[in-house]
């Protein structure tokens, strides 16, 4: 899987998905090969043992470096627009922008790759993922450039992916049409829920109607690796209707499905109303019950369990996603995108405004810039990896740090095996049945 | 060096918040030891958790210039000291580096318990007490109800009280006037052996301990070699000054003045507040008379959160304790806890407020525990014990009977509150002795009531019944046998030690209830069930149980911000520093303090 982005020269296509069939039928030859599939345990397991490319000799910030440049990495472009703000989002996204705005935007994100790719020199990049806000609020003529400008400055791999993130109210058939004759080869639809009421409560601008006209046209325009959002732990939502939400996403038959439990930030109306006591949340015993439901009826619908919120038919996982929590290298587009590479990790402003002049004087729009030490990026290692059914596989820990997991963890990794909130096997680290529902208290022991 | 008769010692006194540092504001501005640029409200609190507070906490001295109306120019040494209850001893210590004391009385509020103590004190000391009745400015002032107030409660002459406004300024050159022309020159030989009042020191990491002092006969300037009187350290003075306020070098202070000396004195504990320096060439034959010893009321443990910060702590205890003679500690070990130190204080304020200077000043972590007084235990063989700590009570079979201090209170409130105020008194196992009415509107009650209550939320509750009108004021009168029990709390079924609490029996089911009650919102969850109990010997009196965490992940991948991820986990895992592991449960520190904060809900 690592092999997305490292050893994609040498054995790397082989690994990956049917990401051939969108582009065949988009007539897209350059990415045409046409890829085996393989299950996705089969994928993890078979991760050669260094997971990025340096050996045990070579120290992880030196060599890694230039090692890093030339390896594949990940793109992500961020689009921080939406129709509306919805009740519970903390992203960075502003609602209600004019259209001249967004455009403006777009030649702003230009501006960045130029700068970017300029200073970096990345290559081709392994996964490219749009995400938002709503990345579809922005017209397709927008999109087409953006995608264009990748291939300009960066370059995609062969069978790189491509998703973008889309809200079923902000697309149609020939925009998603477009987006497919571009290259992109992954749909991320933010379904979040089927309900209407709940929809509504959300503050989502779509609704149930809405998805399935979405679902129908991104298959017609040839999707055929599609995510779906849910989100569980709702207010008012009870088992049943998430019972029912899980069986309608199943239903549809996507390759991918996203089950997040809701998380109530401090500052969103929502997280306004919880602190007020005035949020009907389901509670910690409900929301646990609602997890371990999905768990089972995706299991059972034929989608297995590849990170804490993550389902994937055998092949589909995320490749984007997995560069995150393998702590590989990838590099952030657009405002308050966040970067991590070489060694470091920075964030974009997410102020507009910020964002802008910075470009405009021809700077990197970057704050927080942070070198990570050795031990944070074995933290980072330790609680990203964590989130991975497969866990963390030791020997490729100890091939990119030079020592040893259980060396630099000792107690921790005792304490939490007799908790019985971890298991090792096979060699990998992972979290147990008892454990995934407690991850953080399983992380907050690498920090 | 002045000529005595050019100089005037006093002290400013005075029920809290009345206006005494802001009186002392005053004083400054109009004698121009500060230029209004330089004057900030209440200039002289400058402890950081005094001028948070609004309060006083330290004594604290400042030479003036004035020139009187008389022509002449005087050398007035003011002492500015703290109101509460708890820190009466910085007043008496105040008192005796002085001959005369102003008596601030709020115009608005009139004669308070504390005003009464501190003038009983000034008395004491034989000084001359010039009334000031203060802030006449306010609407609701009343200045002519509160002059009757001050002769009829305290037989003062108020005929010559000042009005005043330390707001306005108003009255600021009629105290001078007063200070000059009714307090009484300081006496005392200046060629006689040097005799200096160490009335308070602080420490100075470059300089080391410096002693404020009072020089009651003979002087001392640079190069002199000196001797402190009761632990027999000689030192030679580098530098004698003065304060204007901040620190200023003199030749010589000389019988009459007040001042400081730095005499690179690294052992604090070689300067005792309250000792006598003398000339270690000339030594005078007897030491001043000192400080009585003030015996703390409350006591309670003091734990490093890091067990490796207990020297630390230690030497930060060692320093407070160098101008504040009233902090006793000893070390003390806790199976839950570890080592610290039991510590004891004048009360809960001053608890609080050494807590606190301990972590900002010193930059400790610490946990608290509950409070405690000191009980007195008779053994069945007779023998009788001090116990501080309820940890080190005897076993039931060994004890005879337990008596409890007890004060007498006396509580000033206006009339109409007469009847909660009795009420509370009542619940509160106190003993009435007498009503006076001090005027038609107030009342001044006395009682006799356990010490542990009045620590426990005796005054938070009178000051809630009486919608903030009653002042309290207390002084320990003895002990008395009264039925008390320890009450143990089990969390995870073991004792934890730094828990326990001797209360009255009868009240013990309702504390019990209230404090597991109040632990459980207190003690996060844990990975398994947490049951937390209160017993009195083997019998459970309460129980509560912290149900197991379930469920605690973060969903979502936020574009790869791995950044705020790890922020919030480093967030939880301060939390977690925080707390104290006992057994195989976390507790916060808070938890520890849990016994005080029950009875406030
Ligand atoms: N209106 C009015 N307010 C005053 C006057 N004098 C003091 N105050 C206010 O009363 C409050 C208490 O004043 P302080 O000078 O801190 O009182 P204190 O007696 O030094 O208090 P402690 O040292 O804590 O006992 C402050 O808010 C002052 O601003 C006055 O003459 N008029
Ligand atoms: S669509 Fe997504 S990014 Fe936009 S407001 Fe709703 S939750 Fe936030
Ligand atoms: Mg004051």
């Amino acid at each position: 899987m690592v092999a997305g982005f490292v050893f994609a020269r040498s054995m790397a296509l082989a690994e990956w998905p049917n990401v051939s069939a969108v582009r065949l039928k988009a007539g897209f030859p350059a990415y045409s090969a046409s890829l085996p599939q393989r299950p996705a345990s089969d994928l993890l397991s078979s991760a050669p043992p260094s997971l990025f490319g340096f050996t045990k000799a070579t120290s992880p910030l030196g060599e890694a470096r230039s090692l890093q440049t030339k390896a594949s990495h990940a793109l992500y472009i961020h689009i921080p627009f939406c129709i509306r703000k919805c009740h519970y989002c903390d992203f960075v996204s502003y609602p209600g922008r004019s259209p001249a705005e967004m455009a403006a935007y777009c030649t702003d994100l230009e501006r960045e790759m130029a700068l970017v790719a300029g200073k970096w020199l990345p290559g081709p990049a392994a996964t490219v993922y749009i995400g938002g806000g709503t990345p579809t609020v922005l017209p397709a003529c927008n999109l087409e450039q953006l995608l264009a400008a990748v291939d300009r400055f960066f370059g995609r791999r062969q069978g790189a992916e491509v998703t973008i993130e889309a809200n079923p109210g902000t697309v149609d058939g020939a925009k998603l049409r477009a987006l497919a004759a571009a290259g992109v080869n992954r749909l991320s639809l933010g379904v979040q829920a089927f309900d209407d009421d709940l929809l509504r409560a959300m503050g989502r601008i779509h609704r149930r109607r809405d998805i399935y006209r979405a679902w129908e046209l991104a298959r017609r325009a040839g999707f055929n690796n599609v995510n779906l959002d849910l989100i569980f732990g709702l207010p008012g939502q009870d088992l049943d209707a998430w019972r029912a939400a899980l069986k309608e996403a199943v239903a549809l038959q996507p390759e991918h499905i996203a089950a997040y439990s809701l998380q109530v930030e401090e500052d969103t109306p929502w997280g306004r109303l919880a602190a007020a006591g005035d949020l009907p949340l389901p509670g910690e015993e409900l929301e646990l019950v609602m997890y371990q439901e999905a768990r089972q009826i995706l299991a059972a619908a034929g989608y297995k369990q590849y990170e804490i919120s993550n389902f994937a038919r055998p092949g589909y996982h995320c490749r984007h996603n997995l560069t995150y929590w393998l702590n590989g290298p990838y590099l952030g587009l657009g405002a308050a995108a966040a970067s991590h590479w070489q060694g470091r990790r920075w964030r974009n402003y997410s102020e507009l405004h910020r964002y802008r002049h910075a470009l405009s004087s021809s700077r990197l729009p970057r704050e927080e810039i942070e070198t990570l030490t050795p031990r944070q990026q074995m933290a980072e290692t330790m609680f990203m990896g964590l989130r991975l059914m497969a866990g963390v596989d030791l020997e490729a820990f100890r091939q990119r740090f030079g020592v040893d997991a259980c060396t630099v963890y000792a107690r921790e990794i005792e304490c939490l095996y007799r908790a019985g909130l971890i298991e090792e096997k096979d060699g990998r680290l992972k979290l147990t049945e008892k454990g995934l529902p407690l991850a953080n208290e399983v992380f907050v022991e690498f920090i | 060096m002045t000529e005595q008769n050019y100089i005037r010692n006093f002290c400013i006194i005075a029920h809290i918040d009345h206006g005494k540092s802001t009186l002392a504001d005053r004083l400054l501005e109009y004698t121009g030891a500060l230029s209004k640029r330089e004057m900030v409200d209440q200039v002289l609190d400058t402890l950081e958790l005094e001028r948070e507070r609004g309060i006083t906490i330290k004594l604290q001295a400042v030479r003036l210039h004035y020139r009187s109306r008389d022509g002449k120019e005087y050398v007035l040494n003011l002492i500015d000291t703290p109101g509460h209850v708890d820190f009466t001893y910085e007043v008496s210590r105040s008192l005796a580096a002085c001959e005369g004391a102003l008596l601030v009385v709020d115009a608005a509020q009139g004669i308070e318990a504390q005003t009464l103590a501190n003038v009983y004190l000034a008395l004491e000391h034989n000084l001359e007490i010039i009334p000031v009745i203060n802030k006449i400015d306010l609407p609701n002032a009343e200045p002519e109800r509160v002059r009757r107030e001050i002769e009829d409660i305290i037989g003062l002459d108020a005929s010559e009280a000042i009005l005043a406004s330390a707001k306005t300024g108003v009255g600021t050159e009629a105290i001078l006037e007063a200070i000059v022309r009714r307090i009484p020159p300081p006496r005392g030989d200046r060629e006689a052996p040097l005799k200096a009042l160490i009335f308070d020191s602080i420490f100075d990491s470059y300089r080391g301990a410096i002693p404020y002092i009072r020089i009651v006969e003979g002087r001392v300037q640079k190069g002199d070699r000196i001797r402190f009187m009761a632990t027999g350290a000689e030192f030679e003075v580098n530098e004698v000054g003065v304060f204007t306020p901040a620190p200023r070098p003199v030749i010589t202070l000389a019988a009459g003045e007040v001042g400081f000396l730095s005499a690179s004195i690294r052992n604090v504990k070689d300067t005792r507040v309250g000792d006598t320096i003398t000339s270690a060439t000339r030594p005078a034959k007897n030491p001043l008379p000192g400080y009585r010893k003030v015996m703390p009321m409350v006591y309670c443990g003091l734990f490093p959160v890091d067990s490796e910060e207990f020297d630390s702590l230690r030497d930060a205890l060692e320093k407070l304790q160098l101008n504040d003679a009233s902090l006793r500690f000893e070390p003390e070990t806790s199976v839950a806890l570890g080592f610290g130190f039991r510590c004891g204080f004048l009360g809960l304020l001053h608890m609080e407020i050494i807590q606190e200077r301990l972590e900002r000043e010193y930059g400790l972590e610490l946990i608290t525990t509950a409070p405690s007084v000191v009980y007195r235990v008779v053994r069945t063989d007779g023998q009788v014990e001090e116990v501080d700590n309820p940890t080190a009570l005897p076993a039931p079979n060994m004890i005879d009977h337990i008596e409890e201090p007890y004060v007498e209170a006396t509580i000033m409130t206006p009339k109409e509150y007469v009847g909660p105020v009795m009420e509370l008194c009542q619940e509160k196992h106190g003993t009435f002795l007498n009503m006076d009415y001090l005027s038609e509107q107030r009342v001044a009650l006395k009682y006799d009531l356990p010490l542990a209550e009045i620590i426990y939320d005796f005054f938070d509750q009178l000051k809630s019944r009486t919608r903030g009108y009653a002042s309290l004021d207390y002084e320990v009168k003895g002990y008395r046998p009264a039925e008390l029990v320890k009450m143990d709390i089990l969390i995870n079924n073991e004792v934890v030690d730094a828990l326990s609490v001797i209360t009255h029996r009868d009240q013990a089911y309702h504390r019990g209830r209230a404090l597991v009650e109040r632990l459980r919102q207190l003690i996060p969850r844990q990975l398994f069930d947490v049951p937390i109990q209160a017993a009195i010997g083997s019998r459970v009196i309460a129980r509560e149980t912290i149900p197991a965490m379930r469920k605690n992940v973060l969903a979502k991948c936020y574009g790869g911000d791995v950044t705020r991820k790890r922020k919030l986990l480093e967030k939880q895992k301060e939390g977690k520093k925080r707390m104290k592991q006992v057994g195989t449960v976390e507790i916060p520190q808070e938890a520890f303090m849990a016994v005080l904060k029950v009875g406030k809900s």
